[in-house]
């Protein structure tokens, strides 16, 4: 997840009264330019709905693109010399790296595994690699788990050599940076859902296209992070290495590229876990592996056995986490590392142990993982789910069941704000976007939120946008509210903190597949448990902003401002909190971020509005409604994200 | 020199690549699974849709070509309409559970010849409204569609606002249900639950309370053993009546499924696809194996040698000779 990294901004009485001064200033000018057209736009379309005359209607078009592709997909040279080269070269290295997996049998990969960590990150999280592959076939798991690791191996490296070339790109040159922002931006957000079919269409069903969709999906951190590495290289260092006249290329090769190698490590480990995010999306159009045991055990209701799926990814996701972490770390480092087990002997020692582990395996006809070892969870898990609900659902003395609250949730908060949204004229909307935007930055960010708004109702999802948007709005208002206080008392307790990382990993890393049924069980269909998942979803980031912000703040105002007499109640709310505000805000940023990714989601629970045309889109293999949808998720997006972010850019999501 | 031969190794791999795919045109329709035939095994891929009909189905073919037959079976979970797409392409062999798509057969059954009929299943699927047994039984009159109206308060949720609350399900499904309810005057709303598991989590909550419900519900499924729901008489279906989707008033058809295969896979699949032929059972069959799956909770693999222990002469009939 992204730390906060800006400083705080140094409070000056001038400047701000300046600042108050030009805020009156803009809205005065907003105001001004309403009044002239408004009253325009009011005698063209007088309804307060989006007017159909500035709807552009794309159902056409992108079915007759759909037709275009399945009639042309056999023949066409596009698909024939093109496309079709990218999928089989796909499916192939799957099958090559699934091939070497299951010739490494149980014993070899999990040796593998262990020594893989050993020689990276050193002897604890050894251990923790290979009891995590263990449980995994516990778990009864081995074989997709091995699926979704070669789904994951290739889509790993594809992203990063799309990450680090792009990132090249980036850092080397100015212009390419600056386009190349947007692009990634929108690779981020724009709900996977949406283009997953479009890609199952092209590059066909399955493998191809999920991974395709993965790499999509998971190169932008890298990228990102190779290019601020590069432009971050120390001015000092970069002199004299030209001063030694060194060529373009040996300098980037002798000095940019080292000196960036924390960053990029940094940026191989946010890809991985943005990749595995993706294993049980891929799942939607048939890649298989964990993902696909999660669906499916999802279509029976079967929350046990959809955690049975679930934990080897939260597994895999914690243990590449931490190693790739560690490696980074060491790297940042440079420890001089003088055991008799450093360089090329510690590394074929691990291949040896991990050749003998696999042939030793093979000799006893036990490569499969043997199963008599296997532990079956789903009755308990779903024992244990079976009670929660029953004693949470409803009718629960004093503060109501689950079912209440999402009951009460729905129609006091959601309804009234999604009813206010929707009955506010679409130019009145547009008008405060403009404001907000503008209030917070500068003419530009404003003039983006409010196309972003445009385009909106210019595909025509303007109601169903706005439903969503309220949706999004409640999600990060109970988001904050409970990030923010977890968030507080984690910063001023390391027990309790310590205690929250596993918590936290769990809920970031959990396929949110896992948690729906539970989520319905809890609080019924509809918006609520929507809301509901995002929050589960989007909480454990700004829990983890908000605790670091905190505990940034300066040592020494917290001293002074305790030996001025403040009680702790003061010492939050005069020092920490303003101090850490750049912190909260980023954590704001976050929150908003992470809610809109589990729209789709919560399409699935009941959410209906954008997130279900999405789903809708995938299922019925209706292009139109699905990108439509997406779109215009990315369009909320962008206007929420302009309108939560104070002018200077901070790091997003992944980088 | 380093990085010249880094990049000449990597034009030369990605050189390679091209060349294990075939470097001429690639073959678009053969989309085969890069988990199949692993380890000399012959595989089988099966696409399984998300209902535990379907499910069963799949188990029990599953289970058989394992066992007597001595494939490894592949199951992809895809929707329906995608799923169409992937076995155009070969990436699934069959589906074992159609409950009809015109447009798709029309392109890849007629036009492209890509895919051919499997048969029958043995089993016909009808979508319908369904209300729970126990609020039928107070209020019989609920059954026939022009006494909804009446009800609508009963069904009133925090979703649906002041309306009536008619719950439908997966985007995957056929449903005419937002017509239907404008076009015969219904103070309904319909509810999208999203999935099926959503669906069916929230009909078993409202069992659990005793609390009237509405919903689009389908046959066979085995939730009806565990929630007893009685059928809304809706206008009469008639042949056609379902041709404009905007001016709908009519009942949905019953449908016999049907199974499609890859037509590749039916010529060359061999014993399998034989086998797969001639699998069909009854209703009552696919309920009994779909309920072990679904409400018991045994692994579909269980659920089927459970089935299959007690039907032999069943699907000995359907082994091929």
């Amino acid at each position: 997840m992204a730390t906060a990294t800006a400083s705080s901004p140094v409070r000056d009485t001038g400047i701000g009264a300046l600042l108050r001064h030009r805020a009156v200033g803009k809205l005065l000018l907003l105001a001004v330019a309403a009044a002239v057209v408004v009253p325009i736009l009011n005698a063209k379309w007088a309804s307060g709905a989006w007017p159909d005359a500035l709807t552009v209607d794309l159902t056409e078009p992108l079915g007759k693109t759909t037709d275009w592709i399945i009639d042309n997909r056999d023949s066409h040279w596009l698909f024939t010399y093109f496309f079709g080269h990218i999928s089989n070269a796909i499916v192939l290295s799957v099958r090559g790296v699934y091939l070497v997996l299951l010739a490494a049998g149980w014993a070899g990969v999990t040796a593998a595994a262990g020594l893989i960590a050993w020689r990276v990150a050193g002897v604890k999280l050894a251990v923790m690699a290979a009891a995590s592959f263990a449980v995994c076939g516990l778990l009864g798991m081995w074989v997709p788990t091995m699926q979704t690791l070669a789904l994951m191996i290739v889509a790993v490296l594809a992203s990063v050599v799309l990450g680090l070339l792009l990132g090249l790109a980036g850092g080397l040159n100015d212009r390419i940076f600056r386009i190349l922002r947007p692009v990634l931006d929108t690779m981020q957000v724009l709900p996977a859902y949406a283009y997953l079919l479009p890609f199952a269409l092209v590059f066909g069903m399955g493998v191809p296209a999920a991974i395709i969709a993965t790499v999509v999906y998971a190169a932008p951190p890298m990228a990102r992070l190779t290019a601020l590495g590069l432009r971050g290289a120390d001015g000092g260092v970069m002199e004299a290495v030209s001063s030694l006249g060194a060529t373009a290329r040996q300098r980037l090769f002798s000095a940019r590229l080292p000196l960036a190698l924390k960053q990029l490590m940094l940026g191989v480990n946010q890809t991985i876990m943005m990749a595995l995010s993706m294993a049980v999306i891929a799942s939607v159009i048939g890649a298989g592996g964990l993902g696909d045991r999660v669906y499916q055990a999802l279509s029976t209701v079967d929350v046990g056995q959809a955690l049975a799926g679930g934990i080897p990814i939260v597994l895999l996701a914690v243990v590449l986490d931490r190693v790739t972490g560690a490696a980074g770390e060491r790297m940042g480092a440079h420890v001089e590392d003088d055991s008799p087990l450093r360089g090329w002997r510690g590394w074929s020692i691990a291949a040896a142990v991990t050749v003998v582990a696999a042939l030793a395996a093979r000799f006893a006809d036990r490569v499969d993982w043997p199963t008599g070892w296997v532990v079956n969870i789903a009755p308990s898990v779903n024992t244990a789910k079976d009670w929660m609900v029953d004693h949470l659902y409803t009718d629960v003395p004093v503060v109501g069941g689950t079912a209440d609250w999402a009951a009460h949730f729905t129609t006091w908060v959601l309804n009234p704000v999604r009813d206010g949204l929707q009955g506010l004229p679409w130019w009145s909307v547009l008008l405060i976007v403009a404001a907000l935007a503008w209030l917070i930055g500068t003419w530009q960010t404003a003039l983006t939120a409010v196309a972003a708004m445009g385009a909106i109702g210019v595909l025509g999802v303007w109601n169903k946008s706005l439903d969503t948007l309220s949706q999004v709005l409640a999600g990060v208002a109970v988001t904050l509210v409970l990030g923010f206080a977890i968030g507080v008392a984690a910063s001023r307790s390391a027990r309790l903190e310590r205690l929250l990382r596993p918590v936290l990993d769990v809920f970031q890393t959990m396929p949110q597949f896992v948690y729906l049924i539970p989520v319905v069980a809890l609080f019924g269909i509809g918006r609520a448990p929507a809301v509901a998942a995002a929050v589960v979803y989007a909480l454990p980031a700004v829990v983890r902003i908000t605790t670091q912000g905190l505990r940034q703040v300066d040592a020494a105002a917290m001293e002074s401002s305790r030996s001025l007499g403040a009680t702790s109640w003061q010492q939050l709310r005069q020092v920490q909190l303003p101090l850490a505000r750049p912190a909260l805000l980023l954590a704001l940023n976050q929150g908003v971020v992470l809610v809109l990714a589990v729209v789709v989601i919560g399409g699935l629970v009941g959410g209906g509005a954008l997130g279900y045309d999405v789903v809708f889109g995938i299922a019925q293999g209706d292009l139109a409604t699905g990108l439509v949808a997406g779109a215009a998720i990315v369009c909320l997006g962008l206007m929420l994200d302009r309108v939560t972010q104070p002018t200077e850019r901070r790091a997003k999501k992944g980088a | 020199m380093r990085v010249r031969t880094r990049v000449t190794s990597a034009v030369t791999a990605v050189g390679a690549l091209l060349a294990l795919s075939g470097c001429g045109a690639a073959d678009m329709t053969k989309q085969a699974s890069p988990y199949a035939n692993a380890a000399g095994a012959k595989t089988v891929t099966l696409s399984v849709q998300s209902w535990v009909g379907a499910q069963a189905d799949v188990a029990v073919a599953e289970y058989l070509l394992k066992n007597e037959l001595g494939y490894r079976v592949d199951k992809v979970q895809i929707d329906e309409v995608p799923a169409w797409d992937a076995l155009s392409q070969g990436r699934v062999d069959a589906i074992m559970e159609d409950w009809g798509h015109p447009e798709q057969e029309q392109r890849y059954v007629k036009d492209k010849k890509t895919i051919v009929p499997g048969g029958d299943v043995g089993v016909t699927g009808h979508i319908g409204w369904y209300v729970p047994t126990y609020f039928a039984k107070k209020h019989p009159d609920v059954t026939n569609w022009k006494n909804l109206n009446k009800y609508a308060d009963q069904f009133r949720t925090s979703e649906s606002g002041d309306k009536g609350q008619l719950m439908d399900g997966s985007p995957s499904y056929v449903t005419n249900d937002k017509a239907l309810v404008q076009n015969l005057g219904l103070d309904y709303e319909v509810v999208f639950a999203g999935s099926e598991a959503a669906q069916i989590t929230q009909i078993e909550q409202f069992a659990k309370k005793q609390k009237p419900f509405l919903t689009y519900w389908y046959k066979p499924q085995w939730l009806f053993e565990k929630v007893p729901m009685t059928e809304v008489k809706l206008p009469e279906y008639k042949e056609g009546c379902d041709a404009d989707p905007a001016k709908i008033k009519c009942a949905y058809p019953h449908t016999p499924l049907q199974k499609y295969f890859n037509a590749d896979f039916a010529k060359n699949g061999g014993e399998a696809a034989k086998f797969l032929k001639n699998f069909t059972w009854s209703e009552a069959d696919q309920n009994e194996v779909s309920l072990m799956i679904a409400d018991k909770k045994m692994s579909p693999d269980d659920a089927a040698k459970a089935w299959i222990d007690k039907n032999p002469s069943k699907w000995k009939a359907w082994l091929p000779k």
